[in-house]
């Protein structure tokens, strides 16, 4: 049955360099999304500095990498920056307290209008990337050890015989795996827990939580907390995935706020589902289906060209439209999120 | 008001001493290199001391419109490559005009009908007969000897013209922007002008048939002499000659025609920088002027009501939003213009140089230390931010060398740390703007009428 396997080739194309992709990109960037709503819906402001901090939390992180490189230290098949992840979170910790205590906290305790901490978040957004430059500079690193492929694409094809392979990058795998139980932990947190619920209570309505006896203080220390593993998190894996370069975490801006503005903003399954519309949109969008419809189309009418919408270069453009789209359509984003 | 004028005119006579003493002890040619691009810079934060000072917008895609400005520089005075043209300028016409019908056949009957399929449907058919003409087009357009040209070229006017266009270019993309994202939460324009940033520099950068891409577009024509040309004017001859009359005297006779030589060719780079000075300050001044002018008028006083009390100024029946999108319009467009400017004065058109650091950021380190909501508070932001900016990547390199000099020149740390001393200016201009937002938010001229 050839037109059988040609399908299933087609299938495999898609899965090998669409939906695995879109489905890691996508984990990487409901992280960040993640983080970016906590803090919108606990201490009410547009954090600009999420991309800049992600990249800061890598910069840690590859330096501790090689530090136990360097010791013998590794992780077997694991790439070793999982194990540098803890000290990364600490110092991202330690970084956005210190931010916080030193710059959001005065305009918090001065009921500033929202838009002047969106501000001190953009000084904040070029410190970080200065100290990110400083200490590891503009070019492109990479910092993953250990085995690159779960499956290559020859294992895949000796495997099932088809004439296309399917391959799975340790870091998609990895991704994918800590993404879900890291959303898992956090819903589980905001949801079961006396702490969780207080943020909650606090991000609804924040005089009549005060009045219930909720200690601001440690809202807003509890929610730092979750943003720095987040941040951390999202941003290793991004860097495991693709290489760490200062100026794409900074790039990472504008679909993480699409990712949330999408969901809707303050909602946290939102964002999730959000980093996957961009995701699979940015890839659909860009993907060359040439191959794909080779295998699925009589020859008389395969395509001549690439067959493919935009080219990759466009792709923040694709996050800019979604968002565009939603704030005509449906300003509240797919899960009623807060407006205005 | 009298503390006001003394900050007033220390600030502006400090400024003009460290200028002079660049002057004197550097160079002039480097001094007035500062001066214009000082003032190109305190435009700049005009344009965006509008926005934020008068209504509270907060635009973070300053990099964007300044590059929209430096293209229209291309598009206005670059010859038109007329193989170019023959090539594919048709079908490229023709594109761009199904474009821009689809995108306004797609808003028509979203309004009229209410149907998301019929748009869709419209969209999707504009985009594929868009796409064909489009393809062809830019294919053929680039391969006119794409080394040299590879583009339209643009309408070879006058370089002067492009200011204007720039400022219209920036205030229609900027005009798309506010009517989608003002009325909504405060920092959606914020979020959506991040976007439209990235995605003007990601279209100059790729589409290689509008503006050559980044291959860079050099020798844009000047609006002032070359001095190449004014070396061989004889009024110009003249002036230099008696200028320098007394110390020609002194030479012996036979060393004059070569002293004078060089006191021209010296005299001539001067003479266009200054040129470029004066073309610059009276387009500043009249920006101020009419700035000031709209400030103190009725609208003035509506946008600054609007700004302190969104909810008061709306019961009086005053449209914010519409408010809202005319400045951040007016702002956008004196961003272009500024942008503009900087090409012309560049000489050349470098898509690759346009990083937010220098043009976002900067921009706003210089409103927001000069004095949100004072004109004249931009212009000295602007004149001391630049200042700061070019003269503090000598002193990181000067601190970096200095706290490593016990260690060997073959250390690992002080070699890095010379390798990066460049981004130290990136965290300590960061540094200023939270410490002035904090400690001194009205910056170094407050605003003078804040109380209505």
């Amino acid at each position: 049955m050839p037109w059988f396997t040609d399908i299933l080739n087609a299938v495999v194309l898609m899965c090998n360099f669409m939906i695995v992709p879109a489905l890691s990109y996508g984990s990487q960037l409901a992280l960040g999304a993640l983080a970016v709503t906590l803090v919108y819906s606990v201490l009410r402001f547009a954090n600009f500095a999420q991309g800049d901090t992600m990249a800061f939390a890598t910069v840690v992180t590859i330096l501790s990498t090689w530090v136990l490189q360097n010791s013998g230290i590794s992780f077997g098949f694991m790439p070793t920056a999982i194990l540098a992840m803890p000290i990364a979170v600490i110092a991202c910790l330690a970084y956005v307290l210190l931010i916080d205590k030193f710059v959001y906290e005065y305009y918090r305790n001065q009921n500033s209008k929202p838009i002047t901490i969106v501000m001190a978040s953009v000084g904040v957004m070029f410190i970080t990337g200065g100290i990110v430059r400083f200490v590891l500079g503009p070019s492109h690193q990479i910092f993953s050890d250990g085995a690159r492929f779960i499956i290559t694409t020859r294992e895949f094809k000796e495997m099932t015989g088809l004439s296309e392979g399917l391959a799975i990058k340790t870091s998609q795998f990895l991704t994918v795996t800590i993404a879900i139980m890291l959303v898992g932990f956090v819903f589980y947190f905001l949801q079961k827990t006396k702490t969780g619920k207080a943020m909650r209570a606090y991000s609804d309505n924040e005089n009549l939580a005060l009045l219930s006896g909720i200690d601001p203080a440690k809202v807003v220390r509890v929610t730092w907390i979750l943003v720095a593993v987040l941040t951390t998190i999202a941003g290793v894996l991004y860097g495991l995935d693709k290489g760490f370069m200062a100026i794409s975490y900074h790039q990472l801006l504008l679909p993480t706020f699409a990712a949330v503005i999408v969901g809707g903003i303050g909602s946290p399954i939102g964002a999730i589902v959000g980093g996957f519309v961009i995701s699979f949109s940015e890839l659909t969008m860009t993907y060359a289906y040439k191959k794909f419809l080779i295998y699925l189309l009589p020859e008389a009418l395969e395509p001549s060209g690439l067959v493919q919408f935009l080219s990759t270069e466009y792709k923040f453009a694709i996050s800019f439209v979604i968002l565009v789209i939603v704030l005509l359509l449906r300003p509240t984003g797919i899960f009623k999120g807060k407006v205005i | 008001m009298n503390q006001y004028k003394a900050r007033l005119f220390i600030s502006f006579s400090m400024m003009i001493l460290l200028l002079l003493l660049v002057g004197f002890f550097q160079s002039w040619a480097l001094c007035l290199t500062i001066v214009n691009l000082c003032l190109i810079s305190a435009i700049m934060a005009l344009g965006v001391n509008i926005q934020w000072g008068y209504a509270g917008l907060f635009n973070v895609g300053i990099m964007g419109f300044a590059a929209l400005g430096g293209m229209s520089v291309v598009l206005i005075s670059k010859n038109s490559v007329p193989e170019a043209l023959q090539a594919g300028g048709l079908k490229m016409f023709i594109a761009l005009f199904i474009l821009a019908a689809t995108v306004a056949a797609a808003v028509y009957l979203h309004k009229k009908f209410q149907r998301k399929s019929l748009v869709i449907l419209t969209i999707l058919i504009g985009y594929f007969i868009t796409r064909y003409f489009y393809s062809d087009a830019s294919q053929s357009i680039e391969s006119v000897n794409p080394a040299l040209t590879g583009y339209l070229g643009g309408l070879g006017l006058p370089v002067l013209f492009s200011w204007i266009a720039g400022g219209f270019l920036a205030a229609a993309a900027a005009w798309l922007i506010g009517k989608i994202t003002l009325g909504l939460r405060t920092d959606y324009l914020a979020i959506a002008t991040l976007g439209i940033s990235e995605i003007i520099l990601a279209v100059i950068k790729n589409e290689d048939w509008m503006v050559r891409g980044v291959k860079n577009v050099t020798s844009i024509p000047r609006p002032v002499p070359y001095e190449i040309d004014l070396q061989q004017t004889a009024w110009f001859q003249d002036m230099i000659a008696k200028f320098y009359s007394k110390s020609l005297d002194i030479l012996p006779v036979a060393d004059q025609a070569a002293a004078l030589k060089d006191y021209i060719s010296e005299a001539s780079i001067l003479m266009v920088k200054l040129s470029y000075t004066g073309l610059f300050t009276s387009v500043l001044l009249l920006l101020i002027i009419l700035a000031t002018l709209a400030l103190n008028s009725p609208w003035g006083r509506m946008i600054r009501a609007i700004r302190d009390n969104e909810t008061a100024a709306s019961a009086m029946g005053k449209d914010i939003t519409k408010r809202h999108l005319q400045i951040f319009v007016i702002g956008s467009a004196i961003v272009g213009v500024a942008g503009a400017m900087l090409v012309t004065y560049d000489g050349q058109f470098t898509p690759g140089s346009y990083i937010p650091l220098r043009f976002t950021f900067l921009i706003w380190v210089m409103v927001i230390v000069g004095g949100s909501g004072n004109n004249l508070g931009s212009v000295i932001g602007g004149f001391v931010i630049w200042f700061l900016w070019i003269m503090a990547e000598p002193v990181g390199f000067w601190l970096a060398d200095l706290s490593t000099s016990f260690l060997n020149s073959e250390n690992f740390f002080r070699q890095h740390l010379l390798e990066h001393a460049q981004y130290i200016r990136l965290i300590f201009m960061g540094l200023v703007l939270l410490l002035v937002m904090r400690f001194s938010p009205d910056g170094i001229l407050p605003e003078t009428n804040k109380k209505l």
